[in-house]
């Protein structure tokens, strides 16, 4: 790994474009005395080329905040935008052809399908999305190439180990060139060294200019991040930023050659 | 930190002087806890004094180098096979200043676990972003910033166990770790309480 001169931080490089962006978006479930505030007022803004983590305890929201920006769940206050469109905005088939275009999922436990190749399973949303299927599968092997599944794409899943399996995942969320990436404690369910490397794939995604939110328990999964939001009571309570690279590895250079 | 070992290792494998040790120390832990040049050659002279470095001479510039004694490789040795005593590390002002403030009902413990965890993620990134820029061959200062990036995780997991830990007990007990009410304000903000409205 060598250092990048070009590496888009959260703080530093003002972008115009906001892929995601929640404005005052709040999710309650029920109604009356017994409604439960799933989310309370959030807003945010994710830039191209950001990652942002998303901590926070169990029940704090952080899956929720996932579902609604993924258009999986519906907002009961607030607006949701991704590329510039308003969510609630757009028809049910708008809304579905969004997110099979601009938006990659990834789960904790994979959801690939058995019975499908590694190539089959990414490239099977295009194809029910109507991309022609040879252009679909062509799209799939790239992707399966940027998460170095190159030689994988003709196995089944259970012929995968977990990691691979994940990635075959990642692909599929990534084919493409999705603008926006959702991934629900995507190294959950993984050995430390083989979540490290989903974290790089995620982490270089977001360099070539992707959004990408995370929600993860583990701090040191989520340090791979650019930002960091904290979530208490569907509330964000605090955010972080680290350091540009330039700044931390200037510091270094400076010492060791003075 | 014993820079005093830590100058005896860096003299076994050879001589070298002040600004040489200070050189090398930093390339090896990336320049994370910096010496200053007075430092180095106050401990130097100290293990002069105890025997167990000499002045071996000096070069061109008049420059002393420094050499591994007899006695400085016994006590090198006796370093290297010591475990780093935990009761020798200095008393933990986190844990001391968390402990106080769930005593004292004034204070917003909460507030203050989130302003900490902040801080410490924080750091956790800056590590892992140098963590991620580090060369292949740089294993030394990589197990270096390891070290960190786990004492810092360990630290916002004790920071999280905190705060669960409070919750369960405001639940129990109402009045314990409860933050001022809105007749008292204080510089500590209330919001990492979050608005949820417990029943």
């Amino acid at each position: 790994m060598t250092a990048r001169t070009t590496h888009p931080l959260a703080a530093e490089t003002p972008h115009p474009a906001n892929v995601l962006e929640l404005r005052d978006v709040s999710r309650s479930h029920g109604g009356g005395l017994t409604a439960v505030q799933a989310l309370a007022g959030v807003s945010l803004s994710v830039r191209a080329g950001e990652f942002v983590a998303v901590m926070g305890p169990s029940g704090s929201g952080k899956s929720t905040l996932l579902h609604l920006a993924g258009g999986l769940d519906t907002p009961t206050g607030g607006e949701i935008l991704v590329e510039g469109h308003t969510i609630g905005a757009l028809s049910r088939t708008a809304r579905a052809q969004l997110r099979r275009r601009s938006i990659g999922y990834i789960f904790q436990d994979f959801n690939l399908l058995p019975t499908l190749t590694a190539a089959e399973n990414v490239s099977l949303p295009g194809e029910l999305g109507g991309v022609r299927r040879s252009r679909a599968h062509r799209e799939a092997l790239a992707a399966l190439d940027s998460v170095g599944l190159t030689d994988q794409a003709d196995r089944f899943p259970d012929q995968l180990s977990g990691g691979q399996q994940q990635r075959v995942a990642i692909a599929r969320a990534l084919v493409g060139d999705r603008r926006l990436v959702l991934a629900d404690e995507p190294t959950g369910a993984l050995d430390s060294a083989t979540g490290e490397g989903i974290l790089q794939i995620l982490r270089e995604r977001a360099d070539l200019g992707a959004a990408v939110v995370m929600v993860s328990h583990e701090a040191r999964h989520a340090a791979w991040a650019d930002r960091v939001i904290f979530l208490r009571d569907g509330s964000i309570v605090d955010a972080t930023v680290g350091a540009p690279a330039e700044t931390l590895l200037g510091r270094r250079e400076d010492r060791s050659h003075r | 930190m014993s820079i005093r070992h830590s100058l005896l290792a860096l003299l076994a494998s050879d001589s070298a002087y002040g600004y040489q040790l200070r050189a090398r120390f930093e390339t090896l832990t990336g320049s994370v806890w910096p010496l200053n040049i007075g430092q180095v050659y106050t401990t130097l002279a100290r293990l002069e004094r105890d025997g167990l470095v000499v002045g071996a001479g000096s070069d061109d510039e008049g420059r002393i180098i420094y050499r591994l004694t007899g006695p400085g490789r016994d006590e090198l040795a006796l370093w290297w096979s010591s475990p780093v005593g935990r009761s020798a590390r200095p008393r933990d002002e986190l844990a001391i200043k968390i402990a106080l403030a769930v005593t004292d009902p004034t204070i917003d413990a909460a507030a203050i676990l989130q302003t900490q965890r902040s801080d410490t993620m924080r750091s956790l990134q800056d590590l892992t972003k140098l963590k991620r820029h580090t060369e292949q061959d740089e294993v030394a200062w990589r197990l270096v910033l390891e070290s960190m990036i786990f004492n810092a995780e360990a630290e916002i997991r004790w920071l999280d166990h905190c705060e669960s830990t409070l919750l369960r007990e405001a639940h129990r007990r109402p009045e314990v770790g409860r933050p001022p009410g809105p007749s008292e304000p204080t510089p500590q903000n209330a919001t990492a309480r979050g608005t949820g409205a417990p029943a």
